[in-house]
């Protein structure tokens, strides 16, 4: 059995004796003879470390791991540096909290306030906070940032991420609030069906974008974001980070709330978390903006310091009045954002950008001319695309053989593929190359 | 210290892309980005040192005695660390196909188990990212079996005054009305007062066990009957779940729905402020309520089943803060069915111990034997030599430890709420208590001293009020 207790058995009842107890039994004289557990856990006997280890490597090698991967929907295989991982494996920052007591958490303010400042870069917005549960959690906390007096009701591209729509879904549920779904045939969200559907709707209080959106397509942002504007509504943006080095960030586009997922910043694939929920949002929403904010002050001697603050829209000043219940977030998760903007640096981000977007395009033309698998995407995308398939599972399991994850499999029908800058040219003409056989067969 | 923004100088930067090897496809002009994108530009040396001096500026667990109360900062075994850092692990994609992820589901379908036996739920869920997303799932659940069974009149919840105040923001946002219910003079639930705030109306309860004051309610098994019969159903904020590990159960006191934090009771690092993990269990009534995607096992092999007519939905994408998950499993796997009891039990002695060094000078909010924590008032403190809660955490800071919870309960005047966790030695203790001891004869020969404190951290005491006047939230690069 392992143990992380220091005491011995004499400590123990040296310890027992000051505190005034007879027994071990009698520290628990508080709880009612009727509730307790007066029997054995019915669980394993505990592992040394060597054991542990080996169970649990055991369990990891159940799961394939894929040299190759061509999908992306919402979790996205990037390219982490070292430096990356080993900054952020410090110690420090693994079991700190969060920074209540400024004078001894100046390093992890100012690293959150210096995160802050990436993500309004990033996004082109004024005020960002420090970080939500994931882009789902975000986008759902951003619909309940507009809800105002009679506002309540939710407008949502139906080319957003599925568990996004789901997300939102479910918090309007608590909140007893609408949410309108608009349809997006041919994987681009129809304007004209948005305009219809909000125009004059008094309750509307906000639309929702995903950009690029689940089929990889980058939307009309500023047509779709005028027919939320000028029915009243706040304008949402979902942002994939790495493209906004390169495409038109939420600010140009005009929206008032830009969010998103941040796993591709840093984070492994990891089974689907921890990753990192951003938001951020024009000036005039600042003190609307749920989650800690970190703000720079000074102290008595004229020091430059950093203090969590704008506390009272938080939930342990305002209780049910507060804006969100939110109180632990992704701080460490945010760190490894930061880290990874500060290693690529501009220029390094844009060259991922850019490489996600040219080897998208080049392994579109590739699977695309392929019969029977025709790109779909009408529109310009960034690194997703979606193509036909004649046969999802066969070709699935075909490039499962060959090492290859290959396109996400959609409900309508056809695969999701994406590239990141991982993705050799050389991977892709193999995979061309499989399906060029899958088409003969 | 200087921001690494005034720390960039244009031209430099660390080497990681190769060339790209296919034509480089252009972007429509129209598409493209025009505002300047000005992230920092560092030799990796320089990098690497910066982040180093911020975490010297820091404090975590690794670094001193952190009696932060109600947050359990437990030592994070470095094992669970390593384990998480496994590539079999990290690199699988939350959508491969689940025959593929065996492993992973596996993870989630041991875990739940261990807990289930651990809270005396029937399932759990490990979707929502953070105790407060905790809570509103299993408030969300409430909603739904009221409205399940057509009783929409159930608007309202009850949360002690001693409640966390995630408890009445979580309530709030899943739609409910607050019934905030004041606590006995002995700290526990006004039985009372809470019989007199059920009715027709009530959809359920909140309850902290043991509570913010480290008191275990001893009328646990009568205020959920009284809710109960009231046709509300129970919560319960498990937040303080390591003081009764392997002791007692909530589902054993009649609570139907219940979160725990996987970064407080089980040990993974709290991150600096996250991520977290919770896992929300509850009794089989409201199983079919919980969030989509469910692992379940089907022909021998795990799935991931989508099929629940009656789920909330999905609180957050995939399946939660799966690598979280993974190390609160490496540690309960490590402790199992004997060291598991054994965390409870030194956990409640540590405080206990540290109570009763500490009552020598200081006074206990409850001059009973606590769990977990236990509450110092300084009312006195602050009456007779004008030293408040706040001056004492701030001279804590100068002896190298980490200040407990200060001002919570807000119940109790000058409360410091201290959590001393079960992995901290007797020495470790005793030296604390020498230092808080220390700092108490302090305040009435020297209490100026008290005011200035901190002296030996990197700032003094930060002007809260500029900060929140004036916001200055970001880097101005002009």
């Amino acid at each position: 059995m392992g143990s992380y207790i220091p005491s011995t058995p004499e400590e123990q009842k040296e310890m027992l004796s000051t505190a005034g107890f007879d027994s071990i039994d009698g520290l628990f004289s508080q709880i009612p003879e009727s509730v307790r557990l007066n029997r054995p856990l019915d669980l394993p006997h505990g592992l040394s470390e060597m054991e542990v280890r080996r169970k649990m490597s055991g369990i990891a090698a159940e799961n394939k791991v894929f040299p190759i991967i061509f999908r992306g929907a919402g979790a996205y295989r990037h390219y982490i540096p070292a430096a990356v991982t080993r900054i952020t494996s410090n110690e420090t920052f693994l079991t700190a909290y969060t920074p209540y007591q400024a004078e001894i958490s100046q390093g992890i303010l100012q690293s959150i306030f210096e995160y802050q400042t990436m993500i309004c870069e990033l996004t082109g917005m004024d005020v960002s906070n420090a970080s939500v549960y994931d882009g789902a959690n975000a986008a759902a906390e951003a619909a309940a940032m507009c809800r105002n007096r009679g506002r309540t009701a939710v407008y949502v591209s139906a080319a957003a991420h599925p568990d996004t729509i789901r997300t939102i879904r479910t918090y309007a549920f608590g909140a007893g609030a609408e949410v309108h779904l608009i349809p997006a045939p041919d994987g681009v969200t129809d304007a004209g069906a948005l305009r219809e559907q909000i125009a004059g709707d008094k309750t509307a209080a906000c639309f929702y974008l995903q950009q690029p959106n689940y089929f990889g397509t980058i939307e009309d942002a500023q047509a779709l974001g005028e027919i939320a504007h000028t029915a009243g509504a706040k304008f949402v943006m979902g942002c994939n980070p790495i493209s906004l080095a390169i495409l038109k960030t939420p600010a140009e586009y005009g929206a008032d709330i830009a969010v998103g997922e941040g796993q591709p910043l840093g984070m492994p694939l990891g089974f689907g978390g921890p990753y990192l929920g951003f938001m951020a949002c024009k000036k005039d929403l600042m003190r609307r903006l749920p989650g800690r904010i970190v703000g720079q002050t000074s102290d008595a001697a004229g020091n430059r310091a950093f203090v969590l603050t704008l506390q009272a829209r938080e939930q342990h000043i305002r209780r049910e009045k507060a804006l969100s219940n939110i109180c632990s977030n992704e701080a460490l998760c945010a760190l490894i954002a930061s880290v990874y903007l500060s290693v690529m640096g501009p220029e390094g981000l844009k060259a991922a950008a850019r490489q996600c977007y040219s080897k998208a395009h080049y392994a579109a033309q590739r699977i695309g001319s392929v019969k029977g698998f025709e790109l779909k995407n009408q529109a310009e995308f960034f690194h997703e695309f979606v193509t036909a398939c004649p046969n999802t599972k066969r070709t699935l399991a075909k490039l499962e053989r060959h090492g290859i994850l290959g396109g996400l499999p959609l409900p309508e029908g056809g695969l999701l593929w994406c590239t990141t800058e991982q993705n050799t040219k050389e991977e892709i003409d193999r995979l061309a190359g499989l399906l060029e056989e899958e088409e003969q067969k | 210290m200087k921001l690494i923004f005034e720390k960039s100088r244009a031209g430099r930067g660390c080497s990681i892309l190769p060339a790209c090897d296919v034509p480089e496809a252009a972007l429509p002009e129209a598409l493209a980005r025009k505002l300047p994108l000005r992230l920092p530009q560092l030799s990796e040396n320089d990098l690497s040192r910066h982040y180093s001096a911020l975490a010297r500026r820091s404090f975590g667990v690794n670094d001193g005695f952190y009696p932060l109360g109600s947050c359990t900062m437990k030592y994070s075994p470095k094992i669970d660390e390593e384990i998480a850092a496994l590539p079999g692990f990290t690199e699988i994609h939350p959508l491969q196909p689940a025959h593929t992820a065996q492993g992973c589901l596996k993870v989630l379908h041991f875990a739940e188990k261990f807990l289930c036996e651990l809270t005396g739920m029937n399932e759990i869920s490990f979707q929502p990212a953070a105790g407060a997303h905790g809570e509103y799932t299993g408030l969300l659940l409430i909603k739904a079996w009221h409205r399940s069974r057509g009783d929409e009149k159930r608007v309202k919840i009850i949360v002690p005054d001693s409640a966390h105040g995630t408890n009445p923001a979580s309530a709030a946002m899943a739609g409910f009305t607050i019934v905030n219910i004041p606590s006995g003079p002995d700290g526990c639930v006004d039985l009372k007062a809470l019989q007199n705030a059920v009715g027709d109306d009530t959809a359920g309860l909140m309850l902290t066990n043991p509570n913010t004051l480290g008191l275990f309610d001893k009328n646990i098994l009568e205020i959920t009957r009284i809710v109960h019969e009231a046709g509300g159903l129970c919560f319960y904020d498990g937040a303080n779940l390591n003081a009764v590990i392997g002791k007692a159960r909530p589902g054993d006191m009649g609570f139907d729905v219940m979160h725990l934090n996987l970064h407080k009771t089980f040990s993974t690092p709290h991150g600096g402020g996250g991520p977290g993990g919770a896992a929300v269990g509850c009794k089989a009534a409201l199983a079919p309520f919980l969030p989509v995607p469910r692992v379940s096992e089907r022909d021998g092999a795990f799935v991931l089943d989508y099929d629940r007519p009656q789920s909330i939905g999905s609180v957050k994408s995939f399946y939660g803060n799966f690598l979280i998950v993974v190390r609160a499993l490496t540690y309960l796997l490590t402790l199992g069915r004997e060291g598991l009891p054994q965390v409870a039990e030194n956990a409640v002695l540590n405080a206990n111990y540290l109570m009763a060094l500490l009552k020598k000078r200081y006074r206990a909010a409850y001059d009973i034997p606590c769990m977990h924590e236990f509450v110092l008032s300084l009312q006195d403190l602050k009456q007779s030599c004008g030293v408040t809660a706040m001056d004492v955490a701030k001279a804590m800071q100068d002896r190298g430890m980490h200040p407990p919870t200060m001002y919570f309960p807000q119940i109790v005047h000058e409360a410091l709420m201290i959590e001393p966790t079960e992995t901290e030695s007797k020495e470790t203790l005793d030296q604390a208590a020498e230092s808080l001891l220390d700092l108490y004869d302090l305040a009435h020969t020297e209490p100026a001293a008290l005011h200035r404190a901190p002296e030996h951290t990197v700032i003094g005491r930060p002007d809260e009020v500029q900060a929140a006047r004036h916001p200055v939230v970001k880097y101005r690069y002009d």
